[in-house]
């Protein structure tokens, strides 16, 4: 059994919490074991950042406290919003011996920068492409998906260090392996509005109209996310999208842990896919 | 404020503006708003309504030849508009959408959406008599409850008290550097 920290964040328990249940499920059939930060907070998400700078390091760094006491040395953070966030922190503090120490006393733990943030893409690579080709028992023969990472999986680069920033292709590897064929497309990194649903509706609409038809006309039969957001705006929106644009659109829309659960044999029950707005 | 955002460095090529998947919308764009910081006129970019369509998405910061934290300064715009209350109108329900955000994660240590949704949703009908944004997504509460996606009580941190020490902290601290570029 291998043991990751797990850091949730506040979509995974609230109305994402199809996500989590589908990435949990993919852990038990993989044998890994998730220990879920005690006592975790919010990370802020662009509330803080956009409002106070130094909130939106104390708030990541409380939870990089925690995992530290608790001796988590790597921390799986399937929101890429938090993982960025969390990431940022890390760096900020690294270069920085003043703010680390005053960060320390504002969050009330020490911070030593020893915990290591990984999205769910890495939680997968690390698992392996060869032992996860290997337990595959439903190839994914039928599926055609457009590969979308979104903003915050590769962006800021300097920040995430993580994949090809214009070009990714480490979901499209994963989903190869499972037998899965992805298409080539134009709106792989575009954003879908992120976390303006609420505040900014329109243009939310927008963006995602722009996405969800782009990947219908090269091809793709559904769309892969490996974010809470970006599933809101594309599946739970996807009703808005299409009332607003006059275009039926049917564009079934899956966390990464929705196919990697699928090939190994899991079904969509457990994988909360029923739960989804847009089903086939 | 700004210095962390390597402003100075920007020649303005337009990389940052040609990225921008809202810059449409704006009505300032991306490199005009790095150039006024560059000038010093911060009140102007503070004011515009651009700063608010910014989606955070990074694509700016990340592209930029220069390695100007294009993102990071509509961040520090935003913090000082917000702060000395000089957004325009015209957005300022996402304004007060992030600052409910805050306020509920200061109470709870964790987002509690329905209570963000109702707050954001009364303040917003308060302070812009916002009819269509009260109503609209009535429909949805009962398709997410069938999906067991709506959390009526939410959830709370154990330590609340440690919570609202981090959330004080930050504001004094932001009270001592003075808020000014």
């Amino acid at each position: 059994m291998t043991a990751f920290g797990y850091y949730p964040g506040c979509a995974l328990h609230g109305s994402s919490n199809d996500y989590e249940k589908s990435v949990r499920a993919c852990c038990e059939a993989l044998d890994v074991d998730l220990r879920e930060l005690d006592d975790w907070i919010c990370c802020g998400a662009t509330a803080a950042h956009s409002l106070n700078h130094t909130l939106s390091l104390a708030l990541p760094a409380r939870n990089l406290g925690i995992a530290e006491r608790d001796g988590l040395e790597q921390i799986l953070t399937p929101c890429p919003m938090c993982s960025m966030e969390l990431i940022k922190t890390q760096r900020a503090l690294e270069g920085d011996e003043a703010l680390r120490a005053k960060m320390a006393d504002v969050v009330e733990l020490p911070l030593e920068g020893k915990a290591e943030v990984i999205n769910l893409i890495q939680l997968f690579q690390q698992i392996g492409i060869d032992r996860l080709h290997e337990a595959v028992k439903n190839p994914l023969i039928d599926v055609q998906a457009a590969c979308y990472y979104g903003c915050l999986l590769t962006r800021p680069a300097r920040v995430v260090e993580f994949d090809d920033c214009e070009h990714p292709q480490s979901m499209d590897r994963l989903l190869t392996a499972l037998g899965a064929t992805t298409v080539e497309w134009n709106y792989a990194t575009e954003c879908c509005g992120a976390g303006m649903t609420m505040a900014n509706e329109d243009t939310v609409l927008e963006l995602s109209y722009k996405i969800l038809s782009n990947a219908a006309a090269h091809g793709a039969n559904c769309l892969v996310v490996a974010c809470p957001m970006c599933h809101v705006n594309l599946d739970m929106k996807q009703a808005d999208v299409a009332r607003k644009y006059g275009e039926s659109l049917d564009m079934v829309v899956y966390y990464l842990s929705d196919l990697v659960g699928l090939a190994l044999g899991l079904d969509e029950k457990a994988l909360a896919i029923d739960r989804h707005f847009v089903v086939k | 404020m700004f210095v962390e955002t390597a402003v100075q460095d920007c020649y303005q090529c337009g990389k940052c503006t040609a990225g921008c998947p809202v810059a449409q919308h704006m009505d300032f764009m991306p490199n005009r708003i790095v150039r006024l910081v560059q000038t010093g006129d911060v009140e102007e970019a503070q004011g515009c309504l651009g700063i608010w369509y910014c989606v955070s998405c990074q694509t700016c910061t990340t592209r930029c030849p220069q390695s100007v934290d294009c993102a990071g300064i509509m961040d520090r715009l935003r913090e000082l508009s917000a702060k000395q209350g000089t957004y325009p109108k015209g957005l300022r329900r996402v304004v007060l959408f992030q600052q409910a955000f805050l306020d509920n994660v200061r109470r709870n240590g964790r987002l509690n959406e329905v209570e963000l949704i109702g707050q954001f949703k009364t303040v917003a009908f308060l302070k812009d008599f916002n009819v269509p944004l009260l109503m609209k997504d009535a429909l949805l509460a009962p398709k997410l409850m069938q999906r067991g996606k709506f959390h009526l009580m939410g959830e709370k941190v154990r330590d609340r008290g440690v919570v609202r020490r981090i959330f004080d902290r930050c504001m004094n601290d932001d009270a001592k550097a003075g808020g000014s570029p």
